[in-house]
């Protein structure tokens, strides 16, 4: 199948950006539309398994200077669903390791005549740095704990494909809020889209500050469990902090694992989803990643179809 | 002889209670006086309008050299000195190697003698290689010509070894400068800690990070009754500290850098690098206090914290480019703009922190008008306005703040030791 589906045969009026960078800068109608997007490709694609050739003759390049697997996978497999080529330039390998700036770094590979630079980087406002000096399109895959905007999409495309509105539903990221991009990204979306948020974790990693963009902040895990529509468990992380901000991970799990007692307490249609990649025991016990309530593998597939949109929009915008 | 009339300006000089029109006569490098005779001269600058102050001395800025040409040279760090009206500079050690020994100090003052653009007095490190371990060698170096002992960007984090710092220059009648920061609490912060760095994901730098130090400093300075000069601060509770601290006759003072009274931290959401400077663009409330603490008197000093780092260095991600921003060129500009324009404070409130009061902490014959005084004398237009752009500007580097932005307020005319120089 090689034919633009019917859904897709224009872009939507609203988009009109080159770069995919943040939510916090996009409406609420730019994001219902790369969600509108990502949903006609997954039905058009048999689920993202089928390709499509509306971006044949454009090159992607994932230039991923941070350890990645599951978000260059799926940024690459989106761009050949699409029909365009994609290439991979890592940085171990490359100039960047022998002192090279990361704007040399990059235009270098723009001048290769490339359409897409995907970026995945520890540094936050990369993607933004990138965006500014060149002139290619660039989508954010993440910029250190800054923002990771597909994976926020996709995680509200999962909710949506399970609940049909984000709007009213009430949504707990539960973790180390602090460092974590996903966390940001799914706080812009969700509230823009009229959802209630709460951040939930340890005080160390979950600041009182967050309130003041109209968040709802939470250290109990168990007080706020039956008010929930969907549990996003994010990864503990242990990089770059030098005095932990938690005593133990059995401590960790003992107040905030997702396991079955506590689903007991949780309403009877809630969802949990995890961007992963998960420790089993810490955030959540195996019974409930595995479980009926689980949509964990769900958010994967829909990460394809998110990817696909953001790949397919900012390509078709005349600059 | 030679001598030069300045007419007709609006004469501001806090060490003589000066504040009236009238004319600056100097002959050769020394001022005659301030007064209302027009005897002819051989140069005669028509101030009308403009205000004539002692020549600005800056407490602390980086020139680089040795080590660091690519950022700034003692050429072109003190041009650009002159151009934003200094006549005098207090020269940092973070240099490489770092100025801890005599020999050190005298290259930098040879420096300064061919670069003849304006005075240059050396600030040496405090510990031997600015490691932080053992005292420099401070009688030696007193001898050489330092006037100051710090290690500067990297604050003095032993406690005993601020403690024997402060009890021996005390020998000397030398200040101790440092910088109060508490790195275990900022770590690998590249900005003031609040909801801007919660939002952009930027490891913070908690203002605690800077008043806890500063707790320290201020009660060791007052135990051992040396002199400290905390050089750069920019949080509210630096300034109520040193406030009480004032108050029991401790013998601290303080200093500003421009962009900690100008900009706050919502500046970093362009993730330009040249935001990344420490301390750190800090949030509404504590540029609020550090004004009052101008006002009032509690902040003695501005001065420019002069930091030039290459583009190459800069042209990087926020996280991994160094700290610092040029800031000798435009500080008359943010002075007028940020602080004379919206009337937090008058020119004769101001010129005093840029004069006679880093004069004095130094202990140096400088930033006065008196008879008998080196002929120094800054002429500033107050009402210039000027767009900033780096490709105009003295300096080696271009890591300013203000680019492309109109300030309001600059050097006129520059008159260094009997000379006019800009």
């Amino acid at each position: 199948m090689s034919k633009l589906p019917p859904a897709l045969e224009q872009l939507p009026s609203v988009w009109k950006r080159r770069h995919l960078l943040d939510l916090e800068s996009l409406s609420a109608e730019e994001i219902t539309a790369i969600l509108d997007t990502a949903q006609a490709f997954k039905d058009a694609t048999n689920d993202c398994r089928d390709k499509l050739s509306v971006l044949s003759g454009k090159t992607s390049v994932n230039l991923f200077i941070e350890n990645s697997t599951r978000t260059r996978t799926s940024f690459a497999l989106a761009a050949r669903r699409l029909g365009a080529d994609n290439i991979e330039f890592s940085a171990s390998s490359s100039s960047l390791s022998k002192g090279e700036t990361l704007i040399d770094t990059a235009k270098t590979i723009e001048a290769m005549q490339i359409d897409t630079l995907v970026c995945r980087h520890s540094a936050p406002g990369a993607a933004q740095m990138l965006a500014k000096n060149l002139d290619c399109c660039v989508i954010n895959a993440g910029d250190g704990p800054h923002e990771h905007p597909t994976q926020g999409l996709l995680d509200m495309l999962t909710i949506r494909q399970h609940r049909g509105n984000i709007a009213g539903l009430t949504v707990a990221l539960v973790g180390d809020i602090a460092h974590s991009r996903t966390a940001r990204s799914n706080i812009w979306g969700l509230k823009k889209l009229g959802a209630h948020v709460i951040v939930c974790g340890p005080s160390t990693l979950v600041s009182r500050q967050w309130e003041a963009l109209g968040v709802e902040v939470a250290h109990n895990l168990d007080d706020i469990l039956p008010r929930c529509d969907v549990l996003n468990l994010l990864r503990i992380q242990f990089e770059r902090q030098y005095t932990r901000p938690f005593p133990s991970i059995r401590e960790y799990a003992l107040l905030y694992a997702m396991n079955r007692q506590r689903m007991e307490r949780a309403k009877e249609d809630i969802l949990i989803m995890a961007p992963g990649p998960i420790n089993r025991g810490v955030e959540v016990t195996p019974d409930v990643a595995d479980g009926s309530h689980s949509v964990i593998l769900h958010q994967v597939t829909n990460g394809l179809a998110v990817r696909m949109a953001a790949l397919w929009l900012v390509n078709n915008v005349t600059a | 002889m030679s001598s030069i009339l300045i007419k007709n300006g609006h004469v501001i000089d806090a060490s003589q209670a000066v504040d009236q029109i009238g004319n600056v006569r100097i002959e050769d490098d020394k001022i005659v006086s301030v007064s209302a005779s027009d005897e002819p001269a051989d140069t005669v600058i028509d101030a009308t309008g403009k205000i004539v102050s002692p020549g600005l001395v800056d407490l602390h800025a980086q020139l680089r050299e040795p080590g660091w040409e690519e950022d700034e040279t003692v050429q072109s760090g003190t041009a650009a000195a002159v151009a934003g009206g200094f006549t005098t500079i207090a020269c940092t050690p973070d240099t490489d190697p770092p100025i801890d020994t005599p020999a050190a100090v005298q290259f930098v003052q040879q420096r300064a003698r061919r670069a003849d653009n304006c005075n240059v007095v050396v600030i040496a490190c405090a510990s031997k290689g600015r490691a932080g371990e053992e005292l420099s060698e401070i009688g030696a170096l007193v001898e050489a010509g330092a006037v100051a002992f710090g290690d500067i960007s990297n604050p003095i984090s032993n406690p005993e070894l601020l403690r024997r710092a402060l009890e021996y220059t005390q020998m000397f009648d030398k200040p101790v400068f440092n910088r109060p920061e508490m790195i275990q609490l900022s770590r690998d912060g590249v900005m003031h800690d609040g909801l801007t760095s919660l939002i952009l994901g930027l490891a913070p730098i908690p203002a605690e990070a800077e008043d806890v130090m500063a707790a320290r400093d201020i009660r060791l300075c007052e135990a051992t009754g040396g002199r400290l000069h905390l050089t750069s601060i920019s949080c509210s509770g630096t300034v109520e500290m040193l406030r009480r601290a004032k108050l029991r006759d401790v013998k601290v003072t303080a200093g500003i850098c421009p962009q900690n009274f100008s900009l706050t931290d919502e500046t970093l959401r362009s993730f330009d690098s040249n935001c990344k400077v420490n301390p750190p663009l800090r949030s509404a409330d504590h540029i609020e206090a550090c004004v009052e603490g101008l006002k009032d008197g509690t902040i003695d000093v501005i001065s420019s914290g002069h930091a030039p780092r290459a583009s190459e260095k800069k042209m990087r991600e926020l996280t991994h480019a160094p700290f610092g921003v040029i800031s000798l060129e435009t500080l008359l500009g943010v002075v007028g703009t940020y602080l004379v324009s919206p009337g937090k404070l008058t020119w004769a409130e101001i010129l005093p922190k840029l004069t006679i009061n880093p004069a004095n902490i130094l202990g140096i014959n400088k930033g006065t008008l008196a008879a008998g005084a080196d002929a120094d004398v800054t002429i500033i237009d107050p009402d210039l306005q000027w767009k900033v752009d780096p490709s105009q500007m003295q300096s080696n580097s271009s890591n300013t703040l203000f680019t492309g932005q109109t300030l309001q307020g600059k050097a006129a005319h520059v008159i260094v030791g009997g000379r006019v120089k800009f």
